[in-house]
């Protein structure tokens, strides 16, 4: 009982235990605790759901569309063109 | 002569069309580097940097292999050269710097006072303000340690096992989890805070 009764009061334990539940990597035991711990802690209930909400802003920002100015991109050619033209590529 | 030879054969027998690359990949690319940097200048020099080593190795391409995979694979090496290079700038695990701070009471482990979180008081299915809410973070990750960053990236972007981020960024398991929490926390006060 030691270990619920040290969970109790103790954010940072369950705040660590979140991150590895929502990361698939939680025991038994620290589920136990931690569960024990969000039933009595609206604060970390919060945090819960807003670690999640982070970690999905997060990967969906690579579904934005991503453009490269022309400028560069013209350079970008010119530094192909140049290295084929040195290492005498046949295209 | 004999090698010059060999690599106009390559060029032309597996139709590789490097002239074409830019027009072809380039912003894939770029969008990839993008979402695994977060930094526009970082990303840029990484697609011009993945188009010079191709050239250089064009003799390795094998051809079973489509050019667009071949090219992501080395902008994947060359993202993983950065998130080491980022890593290693003399910063602790624990992450020392003034601004990132403890949230918990030292003896207790409670939230301290002002450290409450609070909602974000955000609708999750309004796009707009999702959209919003990335660029906040976008902001947040700026300011985090470049290890820190490294991790939190390395296991969200590419979903890598965290033995593999350990092995990679040379971290213990333990430590590995420390970051994987005091970054969460930072991100999500900084978001809080910059949250209107």
């Amino acid at each position: 009982m030691w270990a619920l009764k040290n969970i109790m009061n103790n954010c940072r334990r369950a705040t660590f235990l979140t991150e590895k539940k929502i990361a698939g990597k939680i025991t038994t035991i620290e589920r136990i605790q931690l569960n024990f711990h969000l039933a009595a802690c609206p604060l970390c209930r919060i945090y819960l759901q807003q670690s999640v909400l982070i970690n999905e802003a997060f990967v969906s920002f690579q579904h934005t569309s991503f453009t490269l100015d022309d400028a560069f991109k013209k350079k970008l050619i010119e530094k192909i063109e140049l290295e084929i033209k040195k290492n005498n590529f046949l295209l | 002569m004999q090698d010059e030879t060999d690599k106009q054969d390559v060029v032309h027998n597996l139709h590789l069309h490097p002239l074409s690359w830019v027009e072809k990949y380039a912003d894939y690319l770029f969008g990839f580097a993008m979402s695994r940097t977060r930094d526009e200048n970082t990303a840029k020099d990484l697609v011009q940097d993945t188009f010079l080593a191709a050239l250089q190795k064009i003799d390795e391409f094998k051809g079973n292999s489509k050019e667009k995979t071949w090219l992501t694979a080395i902008l994947k090496n060359k993202i993983a050269d950065f998130y080491r290079k980022r890593s290693g700038n003399g910063l602790t695990v624990a992450g020392t710097a003034g601004e990132l701070s403890d949230f918990f009471d030292r003896a207790s482990g409670h939230w301290t006072g002002k450290n409450y979180p609070r909602a974000f008081g955000l609708e999750t299915s309004n796009p707009l303000m999702m959209k919003e809410l990335g660029n906040v973070l976008n902001d947040c990750l700026t300011k985090l340690p470049g290890l820190w960053f490294s991790v939190f990236s390395m296991k969200h972007m590419d979903d890598l096992a965290s033995e593999m981020i350990c092995k990679e960024l040379k971290l213990t398991n333990a430590n590995f989890w420390v970051i994987m929490h005091r970054t969460k926390t930072n991100l999500r006060a900084c978001l809080e805070k910059n949250w209107n």
